[in-house]
């Protein structure tokens, strides 16, 4: 393939930890090329101490998801002609300490995933029969609308309020935290509500909707606070 | 303001929620001296009438104006944000309601500026 | 858990309480403004009708919870104020409003001289 000027990208790529700064490369463009294979092709040919998270490089795992261009992505569904054109900048997804380059440390994101009550647990053991749940009922559709979620933490770095109040748990464990205490199964809904009314939990939202805007699976945690929120009020008068 | 290089910028959302906090804000700073003022009722209407007189500078009509847009539209977003928590999901976040808070704060504050002309 | 969820309740409902009065206020504004504002025009108004001190008075009561508390985010969120300060000032600011805004009902209602 030709390979003169017009057809090259010009990629700025966070090098460094919290401290460090941007490199740029150049790489060729080709007719069908998505950020994560831009990575690829750095470590793979440029510079191989580039670190990067993937694994199934086909929009399932959630895994590649960086900061393109100044928003979270998952970076193996991000076509480069989807992208404005000029200089391509890639981060380390935002809201989370850098470990190294591209990578960033998620154990805070887990943290409050568990902070925010998400332990699932059920009344029957293996040699119980299945639940038998009705997939129509309110309370399952309203666990369904949110049950997608694969950690992926595109919305925890795309929310303003988790930039600016540390205590606040985010939109990703307030929705898991949604679909658990409408789980008719799980057996601690109030321990689950509890953690979600509290001082992290629901009320710091704004409903800005930078979450739904970014979910990459078409979820909207803002949706699922909003009935945290409703329920609050029930909380508050003694009905679980 | 605040570095924002890593959230979406101008989304419907956004914009909303900073002119409802920036015009609570406002509204908030302004309180404390419009209490005081109409305090001085304390003192006999020819007090209160030395400060009303002294608003009628075009700068404080200006800055009147601006409360009275801010108020409305305070009013208006949030009423949007108690809909978006307590009236049933529309799968989107009811944005006609930012444009049209825009619009009629605006009409009120060209209703303030007949009134005071 | 229960005091965040307190403080929310509040902050919801005071908008709610709020929301006609602001309607009324903005109105009155918008009627008052007309020929310029005078003590005397306010007064005739408001002074010894029960129905303006009632509802100024819970005016003054539903801003003195809301402002504060819309505050106490601010502070947190963009001042990098502390939790625990942040409530702290907020309550400080709750008390003045009401004091002053308590003082200006009675004032406008005659009652204070």
């Amino acid at each position: 393939m030709a390979q003169n000027n017009e057809d090259m990208l010009t990629v700025r790529v966070w090098r460094g930890a919290d401290e460090g700064e941007f490199q740029s490369f150049r790489v060729p463009s080709r007719e069908n090329q998505t950020v994560l294979d831009v990575v690829t092709e750095i470590q793979r040919r440029q510079d191989p101490g580039l670190s990067y998270r993937f694994a199934c490089r086909v929009g399932v795992c959630g895994s590649c998801a960086m900061t393109v261009n100044g928003r979270a992505r998952w970076t193996c569904r991000t076509h480069i002609r989807s992208l404005s054109g000029g200089p391509i900048t890639i981060e380390p997804l935002a809201n989370m300490p850098r470990i190294r380059d591209l990578a960033c440390d998620m154990t805070g994101f887990f943290d409050k995933w568990g902070k925010a009550g998400n332990d699932f647990t059920s009344a029957r053991s293996r040699q119980d029969t299945p639940a038998q749940v009705d997939p129509l009922s309110p309370q399952r559709k309203q666990a369904d609308a949110a049950i997608e979620c694969i950690n992926c933490g595109v919305c925890h770095a795309s929310c303003d309020v988790v930039k600016w109040n540390d205590e606040y748990l985010g939109p990703a464990a307030l929705n898991r935290a949604w679909s658990l205490v409408n789980d008719e199964r799980h057996t601690e809904k109030k321990t689950t509500l509890e953690a979600a009314l509290g001082p992290g939990g629901c009320s710091n939202c704004h409903s800005q909707g930078n979450c739904m805007a970014a979910c990459p699976v078409g979820l909207s945690p803002t949706r699922s606070i909003a009935g945290l929120k409703k329920m609050s009020l029930l909380a508050m008068i003694g009905i679980e | 303001m605040i570095r924002r290089t890593d959230t979406p910028r101008q989304t419907a959302g956004y914009i909303a929620f900073a002119l409802h906090r920036l015009s609570g804000l406002a509204l908030a700073v302004f309180l404390p001296f419009h209490f005081l003022v109409l305090g001085l009722a304390i003192e006999g209407e020819a007090r209160l009438n030395e400060v009303l007189t002294w608003t009628e500078q075009p700068l404080v009509k200006f800055a009147e104006w601006g409360l009275v847009v801010l108020l409305t539209l305070h009013l208006i977003l949030g009423v949007r944000v108690l809909l978006l928590e307590w009236a049933p999901w529309q799968g989107h976040l009811r944005s006609g309601w930012i444009s049209g808070g825009i619009i009629l704060a605006l009409l009120t504050g060209a209703g303030f500026i007949l009134g005071v002309m | 858990m229960m005091m965040e969820v307190r403080l929310y309740i509040l902050q919801r409902l005071s908008a709610v309480v709020m929301a006609p009065l602001v309607i009324v206020h903005l109105m009155t504004i918008l009627y008052a403004v007309r020929g310029g504002l005078s003590a005397e025009e306010i007064l005739a108004r408001t002074e010894g009708v029960t129905i303006w001190t009632v509802f100024y008075g819970i005016f003054v009561l539903a801003v003195s919870v809301h402002a504060p508390l819309g505050m106490r985010k601010i502070l947190v969120e963009w001042a990098g104020v502390s939790r625990a300060w942040a409530g702290r000032l907020a309550l400080l600011f709750f008390a003045g409003l009401i004091f002053a805004g308590g003082r200006a009902v009675l004032a406008v209602a005659g009652v204070l001289t």
